[in-house]
């Protein structure tokens, strides 16, 4: 085994994925502990442009048609044969649609430990962060390569950026036939009648909401504001807002003057898309809910008793 | 006709509050409330959803651990044919490498055309269960599905990506997905309907060889988040907060 960390690439329609950069400050703080140096691994057809902005050592790169978008197979053989050909230190992936579904597979395959959902690298311990951001759990590197999933929320995209184009060694991808999976199409998501991402004010709700009709609560406050409605996934996968709604991983992320949730409980997930936003005000029953600890104003209320006496209150002073 | 098998489990209810053991390595199960993994309840929705348009039989299977059989004939009164409860000591947790060895061996009897399980978990550490399930059986896995179509031995289904962008896929039968959400909202049945599967509805018991936990990692500590810089909290009762949170408003200029 050798001492360098490896980060697996994310692109998505020619574009790099933010968690990319990320993966890539956080490699820099292992490789640090290890002696080693940070090492991009790029998949694609046509893609080294992309290697441009990351703030990589150097980067491996294995072109092939079957790479030229993501899907599980192609992605998986070509990891595991360049894992078993360098066997780095570690190994970072994005726990991510396209990461986590190379990472858990590979880690069975190769007979590899796999620490997911790391979000710090603290003194050469991984850090993941568990139970919806409730609970911290640390794990060491192993003496094999050990894979990690990475979640945002401990290092700035900016840290893994680089003006400097990183050097570019080619890797041979193995076979890539008899694949089990194929891209047929991507399908755009529909646009909504609001842009959320583009909102100075936000009222978000979150399972705390309880019911459907309750939205109107939401709705009415929102109207005081100026604001927008956006909610968290749960409400979303109930069918009780369109998904030009949902704030989150799988959502837009947002950066509002201002947002309120309301009954969201702050999962790694949902905070991902709203943690830029530049004033957050938290209502939440649950005084260890993990959205306290990046709202800038909490209130620790039951989001039911406090609606009428604020919405009387702003009635008064219109 | 599809024959599904949905691979389930339960997780701790993050509405409670979590403590840590004594030895400070993982959750303090003592007074720790079960509840299913919500994406596996959108994996149970989808494979009803799947039976009911194609035909076929739908197998839940869960290790057993406080809540299980609750949950099980849950399933039962959604529309399940079969509830098979993994016989092991799972009571103290196991990592998810061990879960998927024992889930891939029970699973392996049923000769499923397609295995569903929920993305991931929130007490997952060393990774989700379905892509490990999938390599242990040789079956392709694709996670963060919300949408699947059955044709002759292949599925096309829809991918998430962020931003709501959805990538087709096509793959071969047999296959594991990881679904994210069903295309419907896990359905909901009355307590009467279970109370009356308890009665009628048998729940299988499969013995584990033994726990393989190669693979899997325990974490050296576990512990509470130290929040570095906690929101300011406005007290006071609710007129007083409704009051306050109005001068943030106006400050903020949301108003
Ligand atoms: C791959 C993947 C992608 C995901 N993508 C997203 C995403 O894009 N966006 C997203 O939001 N989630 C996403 N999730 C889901 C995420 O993990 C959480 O499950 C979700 O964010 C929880 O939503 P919530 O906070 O509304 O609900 P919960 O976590 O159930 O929280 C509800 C909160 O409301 C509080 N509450 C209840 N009643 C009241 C009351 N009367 N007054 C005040 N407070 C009350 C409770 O204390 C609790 O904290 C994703 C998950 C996965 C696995
Ligand atoms: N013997 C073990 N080996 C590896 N992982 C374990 C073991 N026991 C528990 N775990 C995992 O460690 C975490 C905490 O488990 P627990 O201490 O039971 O709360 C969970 O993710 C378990 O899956």
């Amino acid at each position: 085994m050798n001492e360098d960390i490896y980060v697996l690439i994310e692109h998505l329609q020619g574009e790099v994925a933010e968690i990319s950069y990320i993966m890539l400050a956080a490699a820099r703080d292992l490789a640090q502990r290890t002696s080693g140096e940070v090492i991009g691994v790029l998949l694609g057809h046509d893609a080294q442009d992309l290697t441009s902005t990351l703030a990589a050592d150097h980067i491996i790169y294995a072109d092939h048609a079957a790479l030229a978008e993501f899907t599980a197979d192609a992605y998986q053989k070509t990891v595991a044969s360049l894992i078993q050909e360098n066997e780095p230190s570690a190994f970072l992936f994005g726990n991510t649609s396209i990461g986590a579904d190379v990472a858990s597979v590979l880690s069975a395959r190769l007979s590899l430990p796999l620490v997911s959902s790391c979000v710090q690298i603290s003194n050469g311990k991984l850090i993941s962060q568990i139970c919806g951001g409730k609970i911290m759990a640390e794990s060491d590197l192993a003496e094999t390569t050990t894979l990690v999933t990475i979640i945002p929320g401990g290092y700035k995209a900016e840290e893994g950026q680089s003006e400097k184009s990183p050097e570019i060694k080619s890797f041979n991808a193995p076979a890539l036939d008899d694949l089990r999976v194929t891209l047929k199409k991507y399908v755009e998501p529909e646009a909504g009648d609001v842009n959320i991402s583009k909102e100075a004010i936000l009222v978000s709700i979150g399972r705390g909401i309880q019911t459907e009709d309750n939205i109107e609560l939401a709705e009415e406050l929102a109207e005081f504001l100026g604001a927008t409605v956006c909610a968290s996934r749960p409400i979303v996968d109930q069918g009780w807002l369109p998904i030009s709604r949902m704030v989150g991983k799988s959502g837009q992320s947002v950066k509002p003057k201002l947002y309120l949730a309301l009954g969201i409980s702050g999962a790694p997930e949902h905070v991902e898309g709203m943690a830029e936003s530049e004033m957050i005000i938290a209502v939440n029953m649950d005084p260890n809910a993990p959205i306290f600890d990046i709202a800038t104003y909490g209130v620790e209320f039951d989001f039911f008793d406090l609606i009428d006496p604020l919405l009387e209150q702003l009635e008064e002073i219109e | 006709m599809a024959n599904i098998v949905a691979i389930v489990k339960m997780v701790p209810d993050l509405v409670e509050e979590l403590e840590i053991n004594d030895e400070g390595t993982g959750l303090d199960r003592d007074w720790l409330r079960l509840i299913i993994n919500e994406f596996d309840n959108h994996a149970i929705e989808q494979a009803i959803l799947l039976k009911e348009r194609e035909g076929g039989e739908v197998t839940v299977i869960a290790p057993e651990t406080e809540g299980v059989e609750d949950m099980l004939f849950t399933t039962a009164a959604k529309g399940a044919d079969r509830m098979i409860k993994l016989a092991g000591d799972f009571e103290e947790g196991v990592n998810n490498h061990a879960l998927a060895h024992a889930f891939a061996e029970t699973a392996k009897n049923h000769q499923p055309d397609l295995i569903l399980t929920g993305v991931q978990a929130n007490d997952d550490l060393d990774g989700p269960v379905g892509p490990l399930v999938a390599e242990y059986l040789g079956m392709p896995y694709i996670g963060y599905i919300s949408g699947v179509t059955l044709e002759e031995g292949r599925a096309i289904v829809r991918k998430e990506y962020p931003g709501g962008l959805i990538g087709e896929m096509e793959v071969t039968l047999p296959a594991v997905l990881g679904i994210q959400a069903g295309e419907e909202p896990p359905r909901y049945v009355a307590i009467s309907k279970v109370r009356q599967m308890m009665k009628t509805a048998e729940i299988a018991e499969a013995e584990i060889s033994e726990l393989d936990f190669s693979g899997g990692i325990s974490a050296k500590r576990m512990y509470l988040p130290e929040a570095a810089e906690r929101a300011e909290m406005i007290e006071g009762d609710e007129e007083e907060i409704a009051a306050k949170l109005i001068s943030i408003f106006k400050e903020a200029g949301a108003l």
